[in-house]
């Protein structure tokens, strides 16, 4: 949190003087404000955390050229656009909303305020001054898929989801490709929770999984309890997702598919700075750093480690995408033609499972 | 198949325990005649304290401390609006949930996922290798153990002792006991505190033990959960431990309902717990003359000493 001192003060009533009678000389001096909305506390891992990460990695890039500001724990919705408002009417030129439901918030805001610029995180809608960015998560996914296909003895994997939409069936979908690439055996069995956010729930899912023969366990949830139950039996590996969370299970965290923003958020911001900004819709991947997998427990055997290199390699040179043909969906029908890969819209409509993967997806 | 009965069985222990403290806790405050709906609040607290205390001081146990401490302090907040100033118990209650949300997210700050070790399970030597019987009750967590506890002790002190007999009296007609020249308030004010405790050791649970890491809001809504089980198991100490581990039994039944892949809408599966236990109590409790017995006659009512 930033405190306000009377240098500060100072300085902004200095600044302000300078603006008023040379506007242009000054202006060019001030550094660039850029502010963050956040879902919920930064803490030490997960989806928020690899936000800030990104955002401290653009400010050591940028130094005083831009100062950002954040303010986390903002529930998405009317609270939402009231920050947005307070960060364009401050001066703020670029913002970043960095959760789903920041979406149509965001959208109004940017129509009052056209000279600031914003991007949105996993949204659909832009605009003139809006862009919006997404990762590749399911490459990395992809790749964890295969560590955990080679770790498995008893070819179950067990999967705690939050609820069915195409992000989460991509992640499920690609991991499961990822094991069986390795271990056709292999099977994942999907838990919905049914919230985005309840320790509790995804830990008694986490359990089941293992009570029902699962040895590695994964999510796609927020908290770090699914690690932790896997940590507190022995012989259940655990994958996590968003940040390293190797510190919740020291022996059982095998990786993790990771999100990094940094060179994102960088890039966002000289192409600002120089005024070549242009509203898009990225979706960068392990080619461009934004996804990538923490580093592999120790156990895990050395050719394991090599067949995720490889294709960690492959899917960067796009000689392969972990989503190309020929895939099966569940029943064993022909989804994706042997050559064929699908495409970012397919993806983004993701809408079935895989072969392999257990259970009926809930509709 | 055996051990995945006694999976389920184990699981269902622990998902229902939160709720057994708390509703128990609240159990004993609405018998005197006081409706506290700052469960939530107080669980909270109570669980962001003790975390907060087992990670500074390395001692899981002191941690457990802090938390009955910190339920026991709002508990106190809530006893001094509502039995001193004579608020109304409902206003005052709502607030309190709310304050202990936007409290606890505060203190625990610093302490957004860091990592401890919870409570361990005690293997009792012996008694723990018996099949079945040995993981299922020989070889739980203390605080599990101390759930049962609290329970046999709850139910005989209201149903047993005289102190529990004048704590009821007082939730049917306070009148009646100040009459007879009986501390009403005093008393109101213990069986407040008592809840507030026991809805710190919920949250002890769900810190130190279910789940042993702090996040905001990280109860969900097991306090409200806890109010109802009061409420639908009409005031009585067993009907409430049916309620708590069948809320508990069913939320981790329809999980391995989904894991074995049975085609049901898991979003229906969701709500089972929730149905089948309002059902179930519903049931078991439907006569009327019987609820009208237990309900304390005074819940709720700000009781005026000079009147």
């Amino acid at each position: 949190m930033k405190s306000i001192t009377i240098r500060k003060i100072l300085l902004a009533a200095a600044t302000g003087f300078m603006t008023a009678f040379t506007s242009l000389a000054a202006s060019a001096a001030d550094p660039f404000k850029i502010g963050f909305v956040y879902v919920s506390p930064i803490g030490d891992a997960g989806w928020t955390f690899q936000h800030d990460q990104g955002r401290l990695e653009m400010e050591g890039k940028l130094g005083d050229k831009v100062e950002t500001k954040y303010i986390e724990s903002v529930p998405e919705g009317g609270e939402a656009e009231r920050v947005i408002r307070q960060f364009a009417s401050d001066g703020y030129g670029l913002v970043f909303t960095t959760s789903f439901g920041y979406m149509n918030p965001t959208i109004k805001v940017a129509k009052r305020f056209p000279e600031v610029i914003f991007e949105h995180a996993t949204g659909y809608k832009s605009a003139k001054n809006v862009g919006t960015y997404v990762a590749r998560f399911y490459e990395g996914r992809y790749l964890a898929g295969i560590v955990a296909g080679s770790m498995t003895k008893s070819n179950v994997a067990g999967y705690v989801a939050a609820f069915p939409i195409p992000e989460v069936l991509r992640g499920i979908n690609a991991f499961t490709l990822g094991m069986r690439s390795v271990n056709p055996e292999a099977t994942v069995k999907v838990i919905w929770v049914n919230s985005w956010f309840d320790p509790g729930r995804e830990r008694e899912a986490a359990d089941v999984l293992i009570a029902q023969g699962a040895d590695v366990v994964t999510h796609h949830t927020d908290s770090t309890a699914v690690v932790q139950a896997a940590e507190e039996k022995d012989g259940v590996w655990s994958v996590g997702y968003h940040s390293d969370m190797s510190k919740y299970g020291p022996t059982s965290h095998l990786t993790a598919a990771t999100h990094h923003w940094g060179s994102f958020y960088t890039k966002i911001a000289q192409d600002v700075l120089a005024g070549t900004w242009k509203s898009e819709n990225i979706w960068w991947g392990m080619k461009e750093g934004m996804i990538d997998i923490a580093p592999l427990n120790s156990v895990v055997p050395a050719e394991a480690a090599a067949r995720v290199e490889e294709a960690k390699k492959q899917i960067i040179d796009g000689s392969m995408h972990p989503f190309q043909g020929p895939i099966n969906d569940q029943d064993g029908k022909e989804a994706v033609a042997a050559g064929a890969v699908m495409t970012d819209d397919e993806l983004s409509k993701m809408e079935w499972y895989v072969e392999g993967v257990e259970g009926k997806l809930p509709k | 198949m055996t051990e995945t009965v006694i999976g389920i069985l184990l699981a269902t222990l622990g998902a229902g325990t939160p709720l057994v403290f708390a509703a128990l806790g609240e159990l004993v405050t609405e018998k005197s005649g006081v409706l506290n709906l700052g469960v939530e609040g107080m669980m909270i607290v109570g669980a962001v304290c003790g975390f907060a205390v087992a990670a500074e001081s390395g001692n899981l146990w002191l941690g457990v401390m802090a938390s009955v401490l910190a339920g026991t302090g709002m508990a106190l907040v809530f006893g001094v609006l509502t039995l001193t100033f004579q608020s109304n118990q409902v206003a005052a209650g709502l607030a309190l949930t709310i304050f202990g949300i936007g409290l606890s997210a505060y203190i625990g700050l610093d302490y957004t996922s860091v990592a401890l070790t919870g409570i361990a399970n005690i293997h009792i030597p012996v008694l723990s290798d018996i099949p079945v019987a040995g993981p299922l009750l020989f070889s739980l967590d203390p605080l599990l153990y101390c759930s049962f506890l609290m329970f046999a002790a709850i139910a005989y002190f209201l149903y047993r002792t005289k102190a529990g007999l004048l704590l009821r009296a007082i939730g049917e007609s306070p009148e009646s006991a100040v009459s007879l020249g009986y501390p009403v308030i005093a008393i109101r004010y213990l069986a407040v505190l008592f809840g507030g405790a026991m809805a710190g050791l919920a949250g002890a649970y769900l810190a130190l033990v279910y789940t042993p890491l702090w996040v905001e809001a990280m109860t969900a809504g097991r306090g409200w959960i806890a109010l109802a089980l009061v409420v639908f198991a009409t005031w009585r100490p067993g009907r409430v431990m049916v309620g708590a581990y069948l809320f508990g039994g069913v939320t981790i039944i329809q999980f391995h309902v989904q894991g074995f892949g049975v085609d049901i809408p898991s979003q229906l599966l969701s709500m089972l717990p929730y149905l089948a236990t309002i059902v179930v109590l519903v049931l078991i409790s439907r006569d009327i003359n019987a609820i009208r017995l237990n309900a304390p006659a005074s819940l709720g009512k700000a009781y005026h000493p000079s009147v």
